[in-house]
């Protein structure tokens, strides 16, 4: 099965931009579990835990790197109902922390079944966006076929409820299908539809989604509350300086200011211990990262490869956007991981599983040819 | 497949991605500018803010409404207290803190906060209250020994002062410390554990008027965590002011007519429905809630035979008696049961089947018409209207004089009442209605049960000409810089079951009853003025058929046996401009008891209102 060929087009630049990412992620997780070992619901030093993530992160990553990801187009549609399946199943046989329930506990194994339907869900729109595609663009009338895929999805993880990951699937599925291109009018009948949309989605928010993004809106609306996260995270990165502070020295971790400092506020340490210069490497490294997931969409021969991968990419992209942009306090805190670096198997394992497929493509972008 | 291959080549596919790799820098690179902002040009503020990370972010709790009189007089304010509270990060060892304050102001620890093991992570750089409101003393002594309290803090927060400490209380309110189920209903979303809010009374109705919005202060601290920079501060803003309904000047007079005694007293303006003034003795010191009451002292009020904490005038149902007798005679005059020249002999008792109904003046009270029946209140004169009546068609009519309901005031807890019919009897006791309880009812004993505010309500109506207005005890609402938020206008709830006709027989009656000495009410005329009223003298204990209690004195009775006391009474009877209703429970008879209440109340609102004109 394996080809020599193959190993040659190994892409070893995307595989070691991985690895530095995630080693960067444990030494950061070091600092910041070092000064707070009584991370809720961890058991162990959370930087220990990384470490066997990223691990198996790797061999998923080689796993799905190994067989032809052709294969992905003809399972499409199981995987994405199997997907779908576990969201549904977290409803009900989900265990709930902290007042959302996202976790599906299989013997010693918990993960979020919302992190895996992002991938089923670039699949199965490759998938029909790759057949499909043309010049003109897609008219609303195609469309509604990847509009219901991802709204079930969304609707599903809302229920849960985890705002911050339905957001990004819906983000996923618009960005793939702007890339394929979409009719000038289709495209302001959605955007028309999504503002209304937001506002009526409003009224179901719950009490503690409304206020963190009152408390983006206005910090100091609610200063112990929500708005304290956000000014806390501003001071931990802004006292960085230029330098940081050093490794293991930041002082708004280790007084555990910082909130959820091991997921939602990684950045917010590392910004704070390695100052503008280290924050800029890391920042640097995921655009690396991104533009190098597009031009392995691009090198792909095959309109499959390249959506499929753009569709991957943007999923990285997104969470890493997102992320960073709520611990420089540009966006409300909507609880979003950034890829590869904050703590959590889910986050870990489906990002490398991404990268692993992105492995898959470059490898291949000579074996099919027009 | 292949077709589509080939209408979209890979250069189409290169332009596409060009357009997302702008995006994608573009999003990156403000992300950097961002970045470049907070950690080099805004980089050392919070470099600074982040030694000892001394930025601390408190609450200003907002100053709670006042409360006024209708005329401007200040009831209730805000006084400012010490509260003590410790910031366990601070403190380094809590504990040891606790306990040395405990031996610094010799009170035992546990009496301080105990469940400072909770507060850990982040949460630990909140205060957590220990004491609310010390003495300057206690402020002093800690402030003198601030180097061996590490993360004590003192901090003032307006505290809610009622001016006149137990005057008005029931109608007042007092204030609590929210409870958790409060918190979780979602009806409080501004507030916190701790806050204050109302839970009786004007306090509590309108609480979301009261409470203003939380303010909030950046500031600085050092080491110990005394306050040495204030960086920003967003003001809270006061709560709504509120201006009540009542006379204070005559709700004085009114608590001083009931000292001493247990029972109500309430005046309203029947122009309009403004209470005017709303007495419940015994009453309660609703400064002793914020200030923090002992169990001991909770249990005393709880437990209490007069029941301080009840307001009688809403909460207390009591037979109506002989003022209820205002309701037949609409009822009988309404129906066609009698008219104004019906006569009918009372020989001082009236047999119905083999029973004997007495009337409360042994001899009997001779030929009767309507108007003497009510100024006399002869008893037989009324058993045989009901009886013509029957206890349903007499219940309709109650229904239309309000009782049976609640009046609908603005305040908690008001009792509804309970105007019997033979359908109610059979559902509730199921056995049937006894022609002879139509009797009983018909001058109100038996099951007839009412509040205080709704005869209130009632002789107001027949005051101003019919009409049953809300109870109002709020006249407006301003806010704290005086602009107008709200104006309370009158409200009607319906008119009386009475014809102008009827009701002009019955105002006769009520000025012959107060004005005539013949009236059961002589005792509570004023010269000069007209006053129209009635008594009433409800039974505690059933009247036993051959029972001489009633020859024995009053005062002889054991207290609890003794019969309750009512007048309810209007005044001018042309131009009414005061209507009140007093209830003293066990008073004895409702002239010699009340009748002079309501006298002395009317005397002064309208003695009032001659010096303001």
């Amino acid at each position: 099965m394996i080809d020599r060929r193959l190993l040659e087009h190994f892409d070893w630049v995307l595989f070691g931009l991985t690895l530095v990412l995630g080693g960067i992620g444990i030494l950061t997780l070091y600092s910041a579990a070092t000064a707070n070992v009584d991370i809720v619901g961890v058991k162990g030093p959370v930087y220990l835990k990384q470490c066997y993530w990223l691990a198996i992160g790797t061999g998923v990553m080689i796993l799905l790197a190994l067989f032809s990801y052709r294969w992905l187009n003809r399972l499409a549609l199981p995987i994405y109902l199997v997907s779908i399946g576990l969201l549904v199943a977290v409803l009900f046989v989900g265990k709930e922390v902290s007042g959302s329930q996202r976790w599906l506990i299989v013997g010693p194994v918990s993960f979020q079944p919302s992190e895996l339907v992002k991938i089923s869900l670039v699949i199965m729109l490759a998938r029909y966006f790759s057949e499909n595609v043309s010049e003109e663009g897609f008219s609303l009338m195609e469309l509604w076929k990847p509009l219901i895929w991802a709204l079930i999805p969304f609707a599903l993880i809302v229920k849960q409820p985890d705002l911050g990951t339905s957001l990004i699937v819906l983000l996923i599925a618009g960005t793939v299908t702007i890339f394929v291109k979409i009719e000038r009018r289709s495209l302001l009948c959605l955007t028309g539809a999504g503002i209304v949309g937001s506002v009526v989605a409003w009224f179901f928010l719950k009490g503690y989604q409304k206020q963190r993004i009152l408390a983006f809106l206005d910090p100091h609306g609610d200063p112990l509350g929500a708005g304290y996260h956000i000014i806390q995270s501003k001071i931990a990165v802004g006292s960085g300086l230029l330098f940081g502070k050093g490794f293991l020295k930041g002082t708004q971790n280790a007084l555990s200011f910082l909130p959820e400092q091991h997921t939602d506020f990684i950045f917010s340490v590392l910004a704070e211990e390695w100052g503008f210069l280290g924050a800029a490497v890391v920042i640097s490294l995921y655009v690396l990262l991104v533009i190098w997931g597009l031009s392995v969409a691009v090198r792909s021969k095959e309109p499959f490869g390249t959506i499929l991968a753009v569709g991957l990419t943007s999923m990285i992209f997104w969470q890493a956007f997102i992320n960073l942009a709520m611990a420089v306090a540009l966006l409300p805190v909507v609880g979003v991981p950034l890829p590869l670096i904050s703590y959590g198997g889910s986050s870990m394992l489906v990002t490398m599983g991404a990268i692993g497929i992105l492995l898959n493509i470059s490898m291949r972008r000579f074996l099919f040819k027009e | 497949m292949d077709r589509y291959l080939h209408t979209v080549d890979s250069d189409w596919y290169r332009q596409r991605a060009a357009g997302a790799l702008i995006c994608i820098l573009a999003a990156f690179l403000i992300l950097l500018v961002r970045l470049y902002y907070l950690q080099i040009v805004e980089g050392h503020e919070f470099r600074r803010q982040s030694q000892n990370n001394c930025v601390r972010l408190q609450g200003i709790p907002p100053p709670r409404g006042l409360i006024f009189d209708r005329n401007g007089v200040l009831l209730v304010e805000n006084r400012p207290s010490f509260n003590v509270s410790i910031v366990p990060r601070e403190a380094k060892n809590p504990n040891r803190v606790v306990h040395k304050l405990a031996e610094l102001l010799h009170i035992a620890p546990e009496t301080l906060f105990p469940r400072l093991a909770e507060v850990r992570g982040a949460r630990s750089f909140r205060p957590v209250l220990l004491r609310r409101d010390v003495s300057r003393d206690v402020v002093a002594i800690i402030e003198a020994h601030k180097l061996d309290l590490p993360g004590i803090v003192i901090t003032v927060e307006p505290t809610r002062h009622y001016l006149e400490g137990k005057r008005a209380s029931h109608l007042l309110g007092y204030l609590g410390e929210i409870s958790s189920e409060e918190l979780k209903s979602g009806c409080f979303p501004d507030n916190r554990i701790g806050d204050f809010i109302g839970k009786f009374g004007v306090e509590k109705a309108y609480e979301p008027y009261f409470h203003g919005k939380q303010g909030e202060q950046q500031i600085e601290v050092n080491a110990i965590g005394q306050l040495t920079r204030v960086l920003k501060t967003d003001e809270a803003i006061s709560g709504k002011n509120i201006y009540l309904t009542l006379d204070i000047g005559l709700q004085r007079k009114a608590e001083a007519l009931l000292a001493g005694m247990v029972g109500t007293a309430v005046a309203m303006d029947p122009s309009n429905g403004h209470i005017l003034a709303m007495a419940s003795s015994p009453a309660f010191d609703p400064n002793v809630f914020v200030e923090g009451m002992t169990h001991e002292s909770w249990n005393d009020l709880a437990s209490n035979e007069f029941r301080p904490m009840e307001n009688k005038t809403i909460q207390g149902q009591y037979p109506p008696a002989s003022t209820y007798k205002i309701v037949t005679a609409i009822a009988g005059l309404e129906e066609g049961v009698i008219t104004e020249h019906t006569r009918i002999f009372c020989p001082g008792y009236y047999r119905y089947g083999d029973r004997t109904f007495r009337c409360w003046k042994r001899g009997g009270h001779g030929f009767m018409n309507v108007t003497d029946a009510l100024a006399q209140s002869c008893d037989v004169f009324f058993y045989q209207v009901g009886e013509k009546l029957g206890v349903d068609r007499l219940a309709i009519h109650a229904k239309a004089c309000g009782l049976g309901l609640p009046t609908g005031v603005d305040l908690d807890k008001e009792a509804k009442g309970l105007v019997p019919t033979s359908g109610w009897k059979l559902i509730r006791m199921g056995v049937p209605w006894q022609g002879g309880e139509t009797l009983s009812v018909a001058i109100g004993q038996g099951f007839d049960l009412v509040t205080p505010i709704q005869m209130l309500s009632l002789i107001s109506a027949v005051a101003n000409g019919g009409i049953r207005y809300k109870p109002l005890v709020i006249r407006r609402i301003e806010s704290s810089d005086g602009s107008l938020v709200k104006k309370q206008v009158p409200m009607p709830l319906g008119r009386l079951s009475a014809s102008e006709k009827t009701l002009q027989i019955i105002k006769k009656s009520l000025m012959d009853a107060v004005n005539k000495p013949t009236g059961t009410g002589w005792i509570a005329r004023i010269a000069g003025v007209d006053v129209a009223g009635k008594t009433g003298t409800a039974q505690v204990v059933t009247m036993a058929e051959d029972d001489d209690d009633k020859e024995k004195s009053v005062e002889s009775m054991r207290l609890r046996h003794r019969d309750h006391a009512w007048f309810i009474a209007f005044a001018p009877a042309e131009e009414p401009r005061v209507a009140v209703a007093v209830l003293i429970e066990h008073g004895g008879h409702g002239s010699r008891a009340a009748g002079p209440v309501a006298r002395e109340m009317i005397k002064t609102y309208l003695g009032d209102l001659r010096i303001d004109d």
